[in-house]
């Protein structure tokens, strides 16, 4: 607004250029500061109207009524109305950065294992671990594996210990998988069981972009009287369908695990092709995601289970490799990674 | 296990398609790794028909074709070849094809006459080796048409993944059989011209350690057959073939081994490949004239022995191997791989096929202990078919007549302790059990038939009497056959909609809700989280070692956690990352005397910016320092282990728990830093799963409190704390908190001494304090301060 030329009105024109760039509570207050009926700057002046000379009283009249409307149209402007940054005279400029605090975040692998173990909670799982020292009677012979058998070369073992006479369960090993847990619980009590199976496993692979020494497995088990294969199937789609989308395809082809039987793989539809054929898939359209199968009748048996009343099933997955797969991570490497500038990336968003 | 499409065709007596083929065999527990186009650089090579032919107008040997390539294209190639004609038909390979040779052809002028591609020979097709002219095909295909189709040379090479219980999957007929059992349809062995069914008819038995093998070509006085207790053979089955030429195979045989990556050889190493890549037998030639002392015998190795192997090394043997042994010494490693001395060769006119059955589990031993696996040693090790060596003798004799000529002079059989296949019984109650639908016996025993089982009997009590085929090892329980019940079957017509189902009655390990929580407590307070290997370099000489680790950085289980977060501050600072604010929760490991004992723990590290960096600080914002590292410790113990408290102890903070032992500790640590770095401060806490008890309630107050700054002059010798115990004992009753609020050393105090001030707040629950009652606690306070520890108010 130009000057008025009374200096008593064009002392406030700089506060009228700012009011669009006041808060709520300071907009309130200027409008009373100007407007308002008792102390209002602008009221004040129009009082004095009356005792002025006729001349002075119609042209300073004018102008208070000017800069009263310029006042009533600036209050009336909606929040946010004006645009680009503003700089004021009042020495709070807000364009200038907040006030930052750290921020954490999980890992992705724990992340993904929480989701798994939530889906299962909510269909009546509960949360097992066990050791990661094992013997190999835990790790494999209780679950099933036959002795000097090409089946053993798939879990290249690390051993603690090179001869069984430390414990009467064999040498000791670090567990090759999360499923000695599976006879831990079994053991613990009678059936039902209906437990998912966090942990650390252990091969004796090269630390090399798709391999590691150790690496996060979560695993499950049902066993109760009346499970059957169609409930494996059931419940494991059921998840797939709820941690992946409704939508995504699911099949189920036989595999071979020697501590299930019948045993299957779990496919999904590629997660980076749809089904289309890709690289990353083969060209098959599918993704291998989970192993899964009935308890095998040795399982439940060595687990002192009775294996004629009772069957189930069992499954196991890595959860690092879904994690790979969601954040497109192509090496296993930077899972165990402590670059803050990684972890702030893939910590910023979630699923 | 490497398939060939066109084999199994041969099977089946049907076509196979790639696109039928690869989900059907997935469908039934055989994925495929790879599929491979076989002779794919033979694709755009075509049929073309010479329809005009003309002398070259400058050269005397050469003509000028008008070739008809298809799709009423002709193209003109000019062609040295002597045997080119009118009116027939050759493989055109046009401009910008590559020979299997290498060679790609351009568009040219051979003696100022165009030529656009070529007619080519065998030898240039890599078809044959006959390069004298053309390739003239017999057939009425028209021009245009792909040779591999009028060759019958188009192929797919299926890399299947077998699992390790199938052995029978490692022949065509296992896989063309399972194939037979999904698409009910008939198989069979495929027919080889120039074979005789009756060849071999029988198989002389010999139920004892030996038998004796008829003379025969360069074997004058005979051959003994034996098989020595104690040996991994079971059952030895061998022949004597004489007169036998040796030379390269005829070309369905080489297509064949290509087709599956095997490289031809002669005609007898050949037949050999052919007959484990048909039925999953393997089988060894040796040469009849190089096998000494007219024996061969299957026994243990003695002590030392060394055999020069056909891999072109020396090894030395153990006693616990079986090998294959002539009079003089081992001839093969049984079940792994031959001896160079016996080998087959270009002189060789008298052949000894043997057939053996090896113990899976001794085999698996012996290569392992050689550090070997050949395709033997693969097979051999899941389990061959123990009844079907006779059948894939005669095959390998039938073939080796086929194809090298020769005369059958004797077949031996020497199984020592015949026995059956096994008898397995399967119930349908078992079955709906297992599996959740139902399966009338009717369907069971189709499954089992599919899969070449006998069904002997069909009891009224609702099982089937199994005897299962030789070839399927891994059949010995009645869930395996369940399985094959639900394989044969298809896992894709199972229902998928959940029934009910009883809930657990596990209860969540405390020890995995003590870390959630603890997770959630450290992400608040800026921390990341990360997961590092549990296993590394030696922290201590009381480490626990891994025997058998890969490689050093990875040969002890982690003592503590803390290490490896220093490693990673130092990987931040390589990379000119200061701020660094890291916490793992994991495993921690201690040598004890039955086996190592395993703690979990919570670690972290912080060390750089207090905050990120603000305008408001002008570019001075204050490092990580002790005070925030005890607030962090403290909010973690009252996380993790609730039951210890935070005390000073050496320059340290400790967790001690109400027993003494100590659950934590946080301190400075020294690492490898550059001169921008800031301090290192980290803690390492054990997480104690018990839950931490609830509050109990206590109703908020209602009267306003009071509140006194006292500045005081505190000796360093009394401890801030003593100072704050004392106001609490000598305030007791209304001295509701105390905190210190500032601390001044300087002008104007002591030396020895610092200024602390501290606001101390007054309550009384149920009436509000008058000041003259808060006068009289300050004093008192001040009173007591003086006279217990020396401290004074600063004046």
């Amino acid at each position: 607004m130009e000057p008025t030329g009374y200096p008593e009105l064009d002392a406030l024109l700089p506060r009228l250029a700012v009011v669009g760039t006041l808060g709520p509570e300071a907009l309130d207050a200027e409008r009373i500061a100007i407007l308002g009926r008792k102390q209002g700057a602008l009221t004040a002046l129009l009082k004095t109207l009356p005792d002025l000379e006729p001349d002075r009283r119609k042209s300073f009249g004018a102008a208070v009524n000017r800069v009263k409307q310029a006042f009533e149209a600036a209050f009336d402007q909606p929040a946010g109305g004006t645009t680009g940054p503003t700089t004021t005279t009042t020495g709070l400029d807000l364009t200038m950065p907040g006030r930052g605090r750290w921020i954490g975040a999980e890992h992705p692998v724990t992340r993904v294992t929480a989701e798994i173990c939530d889906i299962f909670k909510s269909l009546g799982f509960a949360v097992a671990v066990g050791p990661d020292v094992e013997d190999e009677w835990m790790n494999f012979f209780a679950l099933n594996f036959p002795t000097n058998h090409p089946a053993l070369d798939a879990h290249d073992t690390l051993f603690l210990s090179d001869s069984g006479a430390e414990c009467e369960g064999g040498r000791l090993v670090l567990r090759t998988h999360t499923s000695p847990v599976q006879i831990r619980v079994m053991q613990s009590g009678p059936p039902p069981y209906r437990v998912v199976i966090p942990g650390m496993v252990y091969r004796n692979d090269p630390f090399d972009p798709s391999h590691a020494p150790a690496f996060a497995q979560i695993e499950g088990l049902a066993v109760d009287e009346g499970i059957g294969m169609v409930d494996l199937k059931a419940t494991l789609t059921h998840f797939v369908r709820r941690f992946f989308s409704a939508t995504t395809a699911v099949r189920f082809r036989p595999s071979y695990f020697p501590f299930t039987e019948p045993s299957a793989e779990l496919d999904i539809e590629c997660q980076l092709c749809h089904g289309s054929g890709c690289p990353a898939c083969k060209h098959s359209g599918w993704m291998e995601i989970l192993g899964c199968g009935m308890v095998h009748p040795n399982v439940l048996a060595n687990a002192g289970v009775d294996a004629e009343k009772y069957s189930g099933w069992a499954f196991g997955m890595g959860p690092g490799r879904v994690a790979m797969n969601r954040y497109g991570l192509p090496d296993i490497r930077y899972l165990y990674s402590g670059d803050m500038r990684l972890l702030r990336q893939l910590g910023g968003a979630g699923r | 296990m490497n398939v060939s499409r066109r084999w199994l065709e041969a099977f089946l007596n049907r076509p196979l398609s790639v696109g039928d083929l690869v989900p059907r065999l997935a469908m039934l527990g055989l994925p495929a790794d790879a599929v491979e186009p076989v002779n794919s650089q033979l694709a755009p090579v075509v049929v073309g028909q010479v329809v005009e032919l003309t002398p070259h107008p400058n050269a005397d040997r050469l003509s000028i074709c008008q070739v008809d390539v298809g799709g009423g294209e002709r193209r003109q190639v000019v062609t040295g070849a002597p045997n080119v004609a009118l009116g027939a038909r050759y493989p055109f390979a046009g401009l910008g094809v590559t020979l299997p040779n290498g060679l790609t052809l351009e568009k040219r002028k051979l003696r100022g006459e165009v030529s656009e591609g070529m007619l080519c020979s065998a030898d240039e097709l890599g078809l044959g080796h006959d390069h004298d002219g053309l390739m003239t095909l017999a057939t009425d295909a028209p021009a245009g048409t792909p040779i591999l189709e009028v060759l019958g040379l188009g192929d797919d090479r299926l890399v299947l993944d077998v699992s390790p219980m199938r052995g029978d999957l490692l022949g065509h007929k296992g896989i063309a059989r399972e194939l037979a059992a999904s698409l009910k349809t008939p198989f069979r062995l495929p027919a080889v011209e120039g074979t005789d069914p009756a060849v071999g008819a029988s198989i002389r038995r010999v139920e004892s350690g030996s038998g004796l093998l008829a003379a025969g070509g360069a074997l004058g006085s005979g051959l003994e057959i034996a098989v020595e207790p104690g040996s991994s053979c079971r059952r030895f089955t061998a022949a004597i073939i004489e007169g036998v030429k040796v030379g390269p195979s005829p070309e369905w045989l080489r297509r064949r081994l290509e087709a599956v990556g095997q490289r031809s050889i002669n005609n007898l190493v050949d037949v050999t490949n052919y007959v484990m890549l048909e039925l999953g037998q393997p089988l060894h030639a040796y040469d009849g004239a190089r096998l000494r002392g007219g024996r061969l015998v299957a026994r243990l190795a003695s002590a030392g022995e060394k055999l020069a192997t056909l891999d072109g090394t020396d090894r030395t043997l153990g006693p616990a191997m079986t090998v294959v042994a002539d009079g003089a010494g081992a001839v093969g490693v049984a079940g792994v791989l031959g001896g160079r001395d016996s080998e087959v060769a270009d002189g060789t006119t008298t052949v000894v096929l043997e057939a053996a059955f090896w113990d899976p589990a001794e085999t698996r031993a012996t290569r392992r202990a050689l550090g070997i696996a050949t395709e033997a040693s693969q097979r051999f090790e899941r389990g061959t078919d123990l009844w079907g060596l006779p059948d894939a003798l005669r095959r390998a004799i039938a073939l080796t007549l086929a194809v090298a000529g020769g005369r059958l002079v004797d077949a031996v059989d020497v199984w020592p302790v015949p026995s059956h296949p096994p008898r397995v019984f399967v119930r349908q109650q078992r079955v709906r059990q297992i599996v959740g639908i139902d399966l009338s016996l009717a369907a069971i025993e189709q499954t089992m038939v599919a899969i070449g089982a006998t069904v002997l009997a069909k009891p009224d009590d609702g099982r089937l009497a199994v005897d299962v085929p030789g070839w399927r090892r891994d059949l010995t329980t009645e869930i395996d056959l369940v399985e094959e019940v639900v394989r044969v079957y298809g896992y894709d017509r199972l229902p998928d909609d959940l029934r009910p189902y009883r809930p657990g009655v596990q209860v969540d390990a405390p020890s995995e809700l003590a870390a959630a929580r603890v997770r959630k407590g450290l992400v608040a307070e800026g921390l990341f989280e990360v997961v590092l290997l549990p296993i590394g370099p030696a922290t201590s000489d009381q480490a626990v070692p891994v025997l058998n680790p890969l490689s050093a950085d990875h040969g002890f289980l982690r003592e503590r956690l803390i290490p490896g977060l220093v490693r990673q501050v130092e990987a931040n600072w390589a990379a000119q990352v200061r701020d660094v604010r890291l916490f793992e929760i994991g495993t921690a490991f201690r040598a004890e005397t039955s086996r190592p004992a395993e703690t979990t723990r919570v670690a972290a590290v912080v060390t750089g910016a207090r905050a990120p960096a603000h305008w408001s600080d002008s570019g001075k914002t204050a490092d990580v320092d002790w005070w925030d590292l005890k607030g962090l410790f403290e909010r973690v113990i009252s996380l993790a282990n609730p039951g210890a408290s935070v005390q000073v102890e050496s320059g340290e903070l400790v967790a001690r728990l109400a027993t003494g032992g100590v659950a934590g500790r946080a301190h400075l640590v020294s690492a490898d830093a550059p001169p921008w770095a800031g301090p290192v401060f980290a803690f390492e806490v054990d997480l104690d799963p018990v839950a931490p008890a609830p509050v109990p309630f206590a109703p908020p107050p209602t009267v306003p409190a009071s509140s006194r700054d006292l500045a005081l002059v505190v000796p360093w010798s009394v401890a801030a704390e003593v100072v704050m115990a004392e106001m609490r004992k000598s305030g007791a009753g209304l001295l509701e908190s105390v905190a210190v609020i500032d601390e001044y050393r300087g002008a104007g105090i002591a030396e020895g001494a610092r200024s602390l001030a501290f606001r101390l707040v007054f309550r009384r629950r149920e009436k509000t304090l008058k000041d003259n009652e808060v006068d009289s606690a300050v004093n008192r306070i001040r009173g007591a301060l003086e006279k217990q520890l020396g401290v004074t108010l600063r004046n």
